[in-house]
C-alpha cells in the first residue's frame, strides 16, 4: 500500500494536470478520471507528471488508459514500479 | 487525418557522404530499388531531398484517373465540395492539440523579419549554405497537417448542423509531413484525398465502418492485395505510445494496406473516427443540443498510384485490361 502521503501527491499530480471538470479534493480513489473530463492528452502529461513525482518510469506495458483511470488505479501502478522486483 | 503509421527503422552505420543519407529513414532494398526504378523511368523526379519529389506526366494521369474513381464512389453521399490552400492558422495549429501529439511532424512557416544589414547577413549565411534561421520570425501561417482541419472550424461557424449533419469532400488536397525518408511511399509533401462526416455518432460510426468496407473493395478492385486493419497514429515520445494504445483499444483509426516492398505492408487509406473531439474543439453542434461526433477517411493518392505500380508494374499501358478499364474509362 503507498503512503496517505504518496496518494495525496498523485491527488496532487492529478489535480495539476488532468484537467478535470471538477475539484481533484473532491475524487474518491474510485473515481473515473476519464468520466471527470481527463482527455487523453491530459492523461499524458498526468503520466509523465507522476514519472517525476515518484521517480519512476512507466514500462510500455503500462502505458494504457486503464492504469490511468483512477487514484487507486495510479497508486496500484506505482506500487508496483516501488517493488524490487517489478518486471520491466 | 491519415494513412501514416507504419515504420521502419533508419539503417545505420553510414560510411561515405552519400551513404549517409540512409540515415534519414531508412529503406529496404526493395523500396530502394523501386524508387530507383520510378526516377530511372521518369514517374518520379528528384529534387535531392529525401520524400520529396516531382510526378511525371504518367503518374500525375494514374493518380488522376483515381482520384476520379473516389469521386464517383463518394458520389452517393452527395458530398459538398471545400477547396482550401495548404495552410492553416498558426493559432488553429497551435489550439487543435496536433502539437501535443505530432510536434515531430508539423511544419511551420518562417520568413525574414529584420534589418538591411540582417538581410545582407542572411543572404551570405544562406549562400555558404550555413544556418540563417536566426533571421526568420514565426509567420501566422503553418503547413497543413490533414486535409480535413480546416473543415471543422468553417462549418462551425455556420452555426448548427442540418439534421442529418454533413459530408464534406476536400479534393485532393496537399499535407505536409516532416518525415524525410529514402521510402519512396513515405513523402513529406504529398495528395490526401478527404471526405469528411459530421453527424450523430450513430451516423458516423456507421459511415466509418461502411466507409472502410467500400474503400477495400474499391482496392482490390484495382488488382491490389488489400487488407483491413486497425491501426494507431505515429505519436511523438512515450506519451504518444500510451495515446496509440488507446486509439487502438477504442479501434478509432482503420487502415487499409497494401505490400508496397516495406518489411509491413502500407498504409495507403485510413479511416478516422474522432468521436467528440473536434465537435467539441470547434463547437459544431446540432441545433436541438444532441451529440455530435466526427470522422473522416483519406486515401494517400501517391501511395496508391505507388501500389499499383508496384503491383502491376511500371508501364500502365501493360497493366490487366480490367484495371486499365477501371481507370480509364470513366
Amino acid at each position: 500500500m503507498l503512503s496517505v502521503e504518496q496518494t495525496e501527491e498523485i491527488r496532487r499530480v492529478i489535480g495539476a494536470h488532468a484537467r478535470l471538470s471538477v475539484d481533484a479534493a473532491t475524487l474518491t480513489d474510485e473515481t473515473d478520471l476519464f468520466g471527470a473530463g481527463m482527455t487523453s492528452h491530459a492523461s499524458v502529461n498526468v503520466m509523465l507528471a507522476l514519472e517525476a513525482a515518484f521517480d519512476v518510469e512507466f514500462p510500455d506495458r503500462m502505458l494504457r488508459r486503464s492504469v490511468f483511470e483512477s487514484i487507486q488505479a495510479i497508486a496500484a501502478a506505482i506500487e508496483e514500479l516501488q517493488s524490487v522486483d517489478a518486471p520491466i | 487525418m491519415t494513412p501514416q503509421s507504419e515504420r521502419i527503422e533508419p539503417a545505420t552505420n553510414a560510411g561515405e557522404r552519400d551513404d549517409r543519407r540512409l540515415d534519414v529513414g531508412g529503406a529496404t532494398s526493395a523500396q530502394a530499388a523501386f524508387r530507383d526504378e520510378l526516377l530511372a523511368r521518369g514517374l518520379f523526379i528528384e529534387s535531392g531531398v529525401p520524400g520529396l519529389y516531382g510526378h511525371g506526366a504518367t503518374f500525375e494521369d494514374i493518380r488522376l484517373r483515381f482520384d476520379a474513381l473516389v469521386t464517383a464512389a463518394v458520389a452517393p453521399d452527395q458530398p459538398e465540395s471545400m477547396c482550401f490552400a495548404p495552410l492553416i492558422p498558426r493559432r488553429q495549429l497551435e489550439s487543435s492539440g496536433y502539437l501535443h501529439s505530432f510536434p515531430h511532424l508539423a511544419g511551420s512557416v518562417f520568413a525574414f523579419e529584420g534589418s538591411e544589414s540582417d538581410a545582407i547577413e542572411l543572404q551570405e549565411r544562406a549562400a555558404r549554405h550555413e544556418d540563417w534561421s536566426g533571421f526568420q520570425r514565426v509567420t501566422d501561417v503553418a503547413l497543413v497537417p490533414a486535409a480535413c482541419y480546416p473543415v471543422y472550424p468553417a462549418i462551425a461557424a455556420r452555426g448548427p448542423l442540418p439534421s442529418h449533419g454533413l459530408v464534406i469532400d476536400t479534393g485532393s488536397a496537399w499535407v505536409f509531413r516532416h518525415e524525410p525518408s529514402q521510402d519512396p511511399a513515405r513523402l513529406q509533401m504529398f495528395r490526401m484525398r478527404e471526405i469528411v462526416r459530421i453527424g450523430s455518432p450513430g451516423e458516423v460510426v456507421e459511415w466509418r465502418d461502411r466507409w472502410s468496407e467500400r474503400g477495400l473493395a474499391l482496392l482490390r478492385g484495382l488488382g491490389l492485395a488489400a487488407e483491413r486493419d486497425t491501426a494507431a497514429d505515429p505519436f511523438f515520445g512515450r506519451g504518444g505510445r500510451m495515446l496509440a494504445a488507446n486509439q487502438r483499444q477504442q479501434e478509432l483509426k482503420l487502415e487499409l494496406l497494401v505490400p508496397l516492398g516495406g518489411i509491413e505492408a502500407t498504409a495507403v487509406a485510413s479511416f478516422n473516427y474522432h468521436r467528440e473531439h473536434f465537435a467539441e474543439h470547434y463547437g459544431l453542434v446540432f441545433a436541438d443540443g444532441s451529440t455530435v461526433h466526427t470522422a473522416c477517411l483519406g486515401f494517400g493518392e501517391e501511395r496508391v498510384v505507388l501500389a499499383l505500380l508496384f503491383t502491376h508494374g511500371c508501364e500502365p499501358a501493360s497493366w490487366p485490361a480490367e484495371i486499365r478499364d477501371q481507370l480509364w474509362s470513366l
